[in-house]
């Protein structure tokens, strides 16, 4: 079939993209809340 | 927790449902063959992506009035989903049009208002981290958005007022326009899945806003103390 590599190559770019946003949206949430974690031992042992 | 990993799960599940009608349920099309079921994925993005711009806008014309902090993380989580749905959609555009037209890209209204639209959004980005005071921040980015959101119904109607290289609207079109009534069918699911998965998105992206001001609280504590 005609241009179907096109098609494949369109949804896998297109899904990528949302993936990697995705990922970059976990890590920063992970990041957060083991700054949140940090803060919150730093100030119960003061 | 639970809800959010419900949203996501289903909203996951729904995408591969899309995928599927999308390359075997839905008829292929006569003149454009295999290449125009790009057309449901990037079309149903298109919308999406302008929906989330819409809710930005509302959460910028809110903060402008109430000055709540909420509808500045929401603001900028909407404009980041949105940011992510137009670069998809100025992608997979070029990707339909190389074997349908013959070139990646001209300069017709409807592509230069999206183009616009991810650059007014990068934009808005930018301007966020160039003020460093918070309200100040909020405020100026949710007047940008506001101006930002101009472009959006620009965009919508640019096919509709300019008869140009990018395709009459097939959806909304007026009369001759629409669409075989399966591809209408797998295009709406699309746009449902697309408006789905893009609210999962929007309340996974929020949490980081919320996030980053529970630090700043405790930090702000913690140097008190």
């Amino acid at each position: 079939m005609k241009n179907l590599d096109s098609v494949f190559a369109a949804y896998v770019i297109g899904w990528g993209i949302f993936f990697v946003f995705f990922i970059s949206i976990v890590r920063r949430t992970s990041a957060l809340r083991a700054e949140v974690d940090r803060l919150k031992n730093s100030l119960e042992r003061k | 927790m639970t809800k959010r990993i419900l949203l996501g799960v289903v909203a996951i599940a729904l995408v591969v449902v899309a995928a599927y009608a999308n390359f075997f349920i839905a008829p292929t099309e006569r003149t454009m063959g295999v290449i125009q079921r790009i057309f449901y994925f990037h079309a149903a993005t298109a919308w999406a992506g302008e929906m989330v711009f819409f809710v930005c806008f509302i959460a910028n014309l809110l903060y402008v009035w109430k000055r709540e902090q909420k509808y500045d993380w929401l603001g900028v989580t909407c404009a980041e989903v949105g940011i992510a749905c137009i670069t998809i959609v100025l992608i997979t555009g070029p990707i339909w049009a190389h074997p349908v037209w013959g070139i990646w890209w001209t300069w017709d209204a409807r592509l230069t208002s999206t183009f616009v639209l991810w650059l007014l959004y990068v934009s808005y980005l930018l301007l966020r981290t160039l003020i460093e005071e918070p309200g100040r921040r909020a405020l100026l980015s949710a007047l940008f958005g506001i101006f930002a959101f101009l472009d959006v119904p620009l965009v919508f109607f640019s096919i509709r007022w300019w008869r140009t290289q990018h395709p009459a609207p097939v959806v909304m079109g007026g009369q001759g326009s629409g669409l075989d009534p399966t591809m209408s069918k797998v295009f709406f699911f699309n746009v449902f899945v697309m408006h789905l998965f893009c609210l999962f998105l929007i309340v996974e992206r929020y949490i980081v806003e919320k996030l980053r001001h529970d630090v700043d609280l405790l930090a702000r504590e913690a140097e008190v103390q």
